[in-house]
């Protein structure tokens, strides 16, 4: 075991996968030489060679067209789009072709690429550095969307991403990169060291898609949450000294919804958090999936906690971003009802 | 202050509309035999005159000129004429079959059926074609069993799709056919990828992509260029210029500033104008391209100019929006018609095994459509219901699993 931060970790898994099969690849705006603004690809190139980890036209449409051939020819390839507010250019890749060509082939051609890119806000990045677009894939049928909270899931997941023979969008929580910022932007940000889930294997491992987290065990209220929001949400936990259980989703698609419904039929109650948007987001699936399954269990409307309804404004980051006082304020809710 | 008219917008206009006579007189197309051909390796830069020729092999009476000529077998010729033949053939019969209400769509591909089946047998087997919709004489001469095509067109019990796609959205990966989708161009880009894993692999296969003019206007075409020219894709990238984009003429893509195969030059790939109703001229393009990839000399952009004799597709009515003798008057004849009369100047054809063989086919494609029908037509015997929750993963989630329950087609 090692102490890493989410971007080691993540560094870790490319390392580990370029390592292991010899028909994993890398590639990506700024990915080679260089090791990418965020540092993921940092001295892959130097290590694996220029075929392995290799510098991209800025086309996010050509990035994700050019692994989708590649990996029906036989390859795994690992793509990052620097920002995730930029993959839509790559959207109709992803939808259009990714997500059907098995489907549509009979079986006959499938695209075994995983898609990286870094997401969410709290980092001032304006409009166009802090989306969170996940649910624009889980909507999709045959694309699977992953998003870790540790460093040791980061890694963990990122793995088995690759080795898994579907397209996997794998989004990364930028803002936890170097340290589980539990929204408290006016104090010092701390780093991964000794926190939990930092403790990460140095060589090979998988977590398995399709498998949520319990990392707060609790009886009185069950909040829902991934991303950064995990730590959001154990933080508003503590404040509030309520004893909810927060269930850190990993995997969005495949969903392990057993472990939702048996948590929210204990408990009756319900929040959901997320950085994005409200409106058909992520906890609307959440909610809906929640009432069709729980509803005679449930004491309390369920709770969305969420970004508003708005792009990601510069100068009112934290007056837009789900932090600590808005979760608590939505377990109170939940629980008064 | 300078004295200049007024600005005014340009929208282009086709030549001709229904009830005027045709015209392609703003065409111009040098002689068989008159483009050069240079070595397949040579520099991009030394070759930017091609773009603006037309390589044509086969002259009016039918004898094959010039410095293109391919020189190939008899029996290649004969094959690649039975090919467009069938394939003719096979169109009529699973149009007529649309209109009798067999089917839900369909899409001819007469008058461009060499620019598919020349390809079909000028690549090596392990190379992958990235196909358009009318590109089925690509399959018809590789073999490809007849019975799987009327299966799919009729989404019946047979069809290797499972039901799940359109008529002609074809995928066969054993006989180097990607799947197909009815949105245009967004394969192009999968094609150089594909070709660029066969190159970091070390082998030897290479990828051939093709898009119609209207589509050269798509993003994604843009994409593919960009990457096969940077990473030197061992591809042929096609662009089957048929003159028509369902009602817009392909001035609309902007045929009329420059021609498609000059599109390359912009990326520094050299680019092939070729008569696309030649099916020597289309033989002998794939063919040089094809060295030049197996070279590591990288990418080519081909133009293949041909006409869309056809609509767009069943719902299409091409009266409507050009004029009806249009098809007649194409300046580049019929491709069956022209390798027809090479074969006969050749003496290894005739009229006789012309009508012979063209007798042949209508039987084999009216058993193979009898065939079909029997095991069923669109909705009279599908593909087990339940098939359709599967293939959206690799392995169904509980999401397919519930949903297949609701259906109530898990059994």
């Amino acid at each position: 075991m090692t102490q890493m931060s989410m971007i080691q970790a993540i560094h870790s898994a490319l390392d580990a996968m370029l390592a292991r099969d010899p028909n994993v690849l890398i590639f990506g705006e700024d990915v080679g030489y260089f090791g990418g603004v965020f540092r993921a690809t940092d001295g892959l190139q130097a290590k694996y060679g220029p075929t392995r980890c290799f510098d991209t036209p800025l086309s996010e449409g050509g990035i994700v067209a050019t692994a989708i051939g590649m990996g029906a020819y036989g390859l795994r390839p690992v793509v990052e789009i620097q920002f995730a507010d930029y993959i839509l250019p790559a959207y109709d890749q992803l939808v259009s072709e990714a997500a059907r060509l098995r489907y549509r082939s009979g079986g006959e051609f499938w695209a075994p690429i995983t898609v990286r890119a870094p997401y969410g806000g709290g980092i001032y990045g304006g409009q166009t550095h802090s989306a969170s677009p996940e649910a624009l894939f889980t909507h999709v049928a045959g694309l699977k969307t992953i998003i870790p909270a540790t460093p040791y899931d980061a890694k963990g997941l990122l793995i088995a991403a690759i080795e898994d023979d579907d397209p996997v969008i794998f989004l990364e929580p930028k803002r936890i990169y170097n340290g589980p910022f539990d929204g408290r932007h006016d104090v010092p940000a701390k780093p991964w060291t000794d926190e939990p889930g930092s403790d990460v294997p140095e060589g090979y491992y998988r977590v398995s898609l399709g498998s949520a987290a319990i990392c707060r065990a609790g009886e009185a209220v069950t909040v829902l949450a991934y991303g950064t929001m995990v730590h959001v949400a154990l933080r508003a936990v503590e404040e509030t000294g309520i004893d909810a259980e927060v269930i850190d989703l990993r995997s969005l698609v495949p969903l392990d919804i057993e472990t939702i419904t048996v948590s929210v039929n204990k408990t009756g109650r319900c929040v959901i958090v997320h950085e994005a948007t409200r409106y058909c987001g992520f906890g609307a699936e959440l909610s809906a999936l929640v009432q069709e399954r729980c509803f005679y269990r449930l004491e309390a409307p369920i709770v969305r906690v969420t970004g508003w309804d708005t792009p990601y404004p510069h100068a009112f980051e934290w007056d837009y971003f789900p932090g600590p006082q808005r979760v608590a304020k939505g377990l109170r809710q939940a629980l008064e009802a | 202050m300078r004295n200049l008219p007024p600005l005014h917008l340009h929208i282009p206009a086709p030549h001709a509309r229904p009830g005027e006579a045709p015209d392609f007189s703003y065409l111009t197309f040098p002689a068989p035999g008159a483009t050069r051909r240079p070595a397949p390796l040579t520099p991009e830069a030394e070759m930017r005159d091609l773009p603006y020729g037309l390589i044509r092999v086969l002259a009016e009476d039918g004898q094959a000129v010039g410095p293109w000529h391919p020189h190939l077998p008899p029996a290649l010729l004969q094959k690649g004429l039975r090919a467009m033949m069938l394939t003719r053939a096979f169109d009529d019969r699973m149009f007529a079959a649309h209109h009798q209400g067999k089917t839900s769509f369909y899409m001819k591909s007469t008058g461009e059926e060499a620019t598919a089946a020349a390809p079909s047998l000028a690549l090596q087997p392990g190379d992958m074609c990235f196909p358009t919709y009318r590109m089925v004489s690509f399959l018809i001469a590789r073999d490809y069993p007849l019975a799987n095509l009327v299966n799919q067109t009729f989404a019946n019990a047979g069809d290797p799709m499972r039901g799940r796609q359109l008529p002609l959205l074809y995928s066969a990966r054993d006989y180097g056919f990607y799947s197909l989708a009815g949105n245009v161009g967004s394969r192009f880009g999968h094609a150089v990828g594909w070709a660029m894993a066969s190159a970091f692999k070390g082998d030897d296969k290479i990828a051939m992509a093709f898009v119609g003019d209207g589509t050269t206007a798509e993003g994604n075409f843009h994409e593919a260029m960009v990457f096969a020219a940077v990473y030197h894709a061992p591809v042929i990238l096609c662009v089957t210029n048929n003159q028509w984009a369902i009602s817009s003429y392909q001035g609309m893509a902007g045929g009329e500033e420059t021609t498609f195969a000059a599109r390359g030059i912009g990326y520094g790939l050299p680019g092939l104008r070729v008569d696309g109703n030649d099916f020597l001229a289309v033989y002998a393009a794939t063919q040089w391209a094809a060295e030049r990839a197996r070279a590591n000399y990288g990418a080519t952009l081909i133009e293949f100019v041909t006409y869309r004799v056809a609509g767009h597709s069943s719902n299409d009515d091409p009266s409507r929006y050009r004029p009806s003798g249009e098809a007649r008057a194409w300046p580049l004849g019929d491709p069956i018609e022209r390798l027809k009369t090479h074969l006969i100047s050749l003496g290894e054809w005739s009229e006789a095994r012309h009508e012979e063989l063209a007798k042949t086919l209508h039987e084999e494609v009216r058993a193979a459509a009898k065939a079909g029908e029997a095991l069923g037509t669109l909705g009279q015997n599908p593909p087990p219901r339940r098939e359709m929750f599967e293939h959206v993963f690799k392995t169904p989630d509980w999401r397919n699993l519930e949903q297949r329950r609701e259906c109530g087609v898990d059994q």
